[in-house]
């Protein structure tokens, strides 16, 4: 860069960088480079294809619609109250972020399987979770909750309650507070926190497979179905991750312009 | 409505009284951390104090029984009013707009928080707006205005709320001087036969908009009563820094006060005080004149030099507690420097002594 300003980076620091960077990029060329082009449209739109990437998209979707219902009071109590076991409770729940997506689908199967935990109780009323689409939602909600716990939680730390208390000494009452003041004030971060929590879900495999198993149409994902089209029709795998990559840069563009803080951007003015 | 307040919050060190009649403004004075806006945050219903009771018209606010010891004990128990439903609007320093409202929704929060329709709480905001010379303002972000808009706002959203009383926390602190005064007018106008409570620093701002003061130190209620007699005839060190002027204390002795360090000033009392009662003394820095060697006048005080500070066309001098305003070609005369004797001397005629 032919820029004036002192910018103080060592040269061996941008070399290294650099390798990092590629080292990030060069795959997604490598998997490019092996396309098959020419087949590309029916590949991605096989029948096996289009069930896995509708499958995908609902249970992802409904997920990260989970993830909001429970992660915004999560989030909340977690960054508004204070109660004793807080701290530790805060690492619990958000540990499914550092645990090994197939251990939290053994998990998962002990609590909701047939002989699970609660399993046992709905299959009492004929209801069966493990290894159902139902199961697969579970399973990606487990994973992606604490994405939105975690970025929600900073943003209500950030803002602090300071217009939280304007709005009840206005006569606003705690969920007219919550509902036109502190959500939108955190919109931003709850946007990003949420297509982070679809984007885990949308990649969601070790605890799927271990908990949902692999059924076309019911529990097949797509990246289960990349993995298994992997060893048959590797063009057609490749096809398939392409469509991941693009839904994944997607998703980071989104991410990204969410997390601008609102207050900069220019807001259309109500009438 | 009528207000009254008395709580302890063991904490911070607070244990204070407040009272404001109907229709009244009472300021509160105080140096930081003397416990002014924990007692706006008790009274708004932000902050739970370990005892105490408080009342708006004949409605109970909080009446608190403390447990536990007298410092870590948890809150109180009791009735407990929370702020939304209380009718107690707090303006603070900083405006506080929410960012992701125009101004008009800004104002028209209270009344639709209170389930009031959009169009009435928009007609309601407009006619607040009107009052506070905004309404042009009204269809901007908060990000889009200046300081001095932002806080005229937030006055007009506060009032809209229609507040059987007012919470004001240094609401010109953060203001350029150039539009605290176009405020402040605002303030005096919207204030007027309103009960409110406005924490300051500024003793314009008391003498401005309230009709009785308050001085607060270390948590404590150190002097009260109507603004001209606490200002002007100041019973604290720093109810007399307010307005500049210098305290002497002591005990009245025939014609004149006798200080703690044993000097005989000669004042001119305002009341009849008998011998021997605690008095003070109030005396400008612009009536007190300086001298190297003591003078034969018979009301003089010695001090040591602790400050000397230019201010245009007079030089501050202090020692102590004791000022001066003295020309600056006096103070060149005088030679002064911090460590330096001088002595402090005024005309009784300059003095007003009363009673403590």
């Amino acid at each position: 860069m032919a820029g004036s300003t002192y910018g103080g980076v060592p040269r061996w620091v941008a070399v290294v960088a650099a390798l990092g960077a590629a080292f990030v990029l060069l795959p997604l060329v490598a998997m490019l480079l092996r396309v098959n082009w020419a087949e590309f449209v029916p590949l991605i739109t096989s029948e096996s294809s289009l069930d896995a990437l509708g499958l995908s998209l609902r249970t992802s979707l409904t997920s990260t619609a989970l993830c909001v219902l429970l992660g915004v009071p999560m989030a909340i109590v977690l960054a508004r109250t204070r109660f004793w076991g807080q701290k530790v409770l805060r690492s619990l729940v958000l540990l499914p972020l550092v645990l090994p997506p197939v251990v939290g689908g053994i998990a998962l199967l002990y609590t909701f399987g047939r002989r699970g935990l609660l399993g046992q109780g709905f299959e009492a009323f004929g209801v069966t979770i493990a290894f159902s689409t139902t199961a697969v939602v579970l399973a990606q909600t487990f994973v992606a909750l604490p994405f939105l716990v975690l970025s929600l939680e900073g943003a209500l730390r950030t803002v602090g309650t300071r217009y939280e208390a304007v709005g009840a000494t206005l006569g606003a009452r705690p969920t007219t507070v919550l509902r036109r003041v502190t959500l939108p004030l955190v919109l931003p971060a709850l946007v990003s926190g949420a297509v982070l929590s679809f984007a885990r879900a949308l990649g969601e495999f070790g605890a799927t497979l271990t908990f949902a198993g692999s059924l076309q149409g019911v529990t097949r994902t797509l990246p289960l179905e990349i993995y298994l089209q992997r060893e048959t029709d590797p063009d057609a795998a490749v096809a398939l991750s392409l469509v991941l990559v693009v839904v994944a840069v997607v998703v980071v563009a989104v991410a990204h312009r969410a997390g601008e803080p609102a207050g900069l951007r220019p807001g259309r003015r109500a009438r | 409505m009528s207000f009254e307040l008395h709580a302890r919050v063991a904490e911070r060190d607070v244990s204070v009284a407040l009272e404001v009649a109907e229709g009244e403004t009472v300021a509160v004075l105080g140096p930081n951390g003397s416990g002014k806006s924990t007692l706006l945050a008790v009274a708004a219903g932000l902050l739970r104090p370990d005892s105490g009771r408080a009342r708006l018209g004949d409605r109970v606010l909080f009446d608190l029984q403390g447990r536990g010891g007298a410092a870590g004990g948890r809150p109180g128990r009791g009735p407990w009013v929370p702020p939304h439903a209380r009718g107690i609007a707090l303006l603070a320093q900083e405006a506080l707009l929410f960012p992701h409202l125009t101004v008009l929704d800004n104002v028209a929060f209270g009344a639709r928080a209170r389930g009031r329709s959009r169009a009435e709480a928009a007609t309601h905001a407009r006619s607040w707006l009107e009052r506070v010379d905004a309404i042009e303002l009204a269809d901007r972000r908060p990000a889009e205005l200046s300081g001095g808009q932002a806080q005229r706002i937030a006055v007009a959203r506060a009032l809209a709320a229609d507040p059987a009383l007012l919470l004001l926390d240094e609401p010109m602190a953060a203001l350029d001087v150039s539009v605290a005064p176009a405020l402040r007018r605002t303030l005096r106008a919207v204030l007027a036969g309103r009960s409110a409570v406005i924490v300051t620093h500024d003793v314009l701002d008391a003498f401005t908009l309230a009709d009785r003061v308050v001085v607060l130190d270390a948590g404590r209620v150190v002097d009260s009563g109507p603004t001209a007699a606490v200002l002007e005839r100041p019973r604290t060190a720093f109810a007399a820094g307010l307005t500049g002027v210098n305290l002497i204390t002591g005990t009245a002795h025939r014609d004149g006060v006798r200080t703690a360090e044993g000097q005989f000033v000669d004042v001119r009392f305002v009341e009849r005080v008998v011998d021997g009662a605690a008095v003070a003394v109030a005396v400008r820095p612009a009536a007190v004149a300086l001298s190297a060697v003591e003078p034969r006048t018979s009301s003089r005080l010695p001090g040591r030099v602790t400050d000397v500070e230019p201010r245009g066309d007079v030089v501050r001098v202090r020692a102590g507690a004791l000022a001066a305003d003295v020309t600056p070609r006096r103070a060149a005369e005088l030679d002064l420097a911090p460590g330096a004797t001088v002595w402090f001397s005024f005309a009784a005629d300059d003095t007003t002594a009363y009673p403590l």
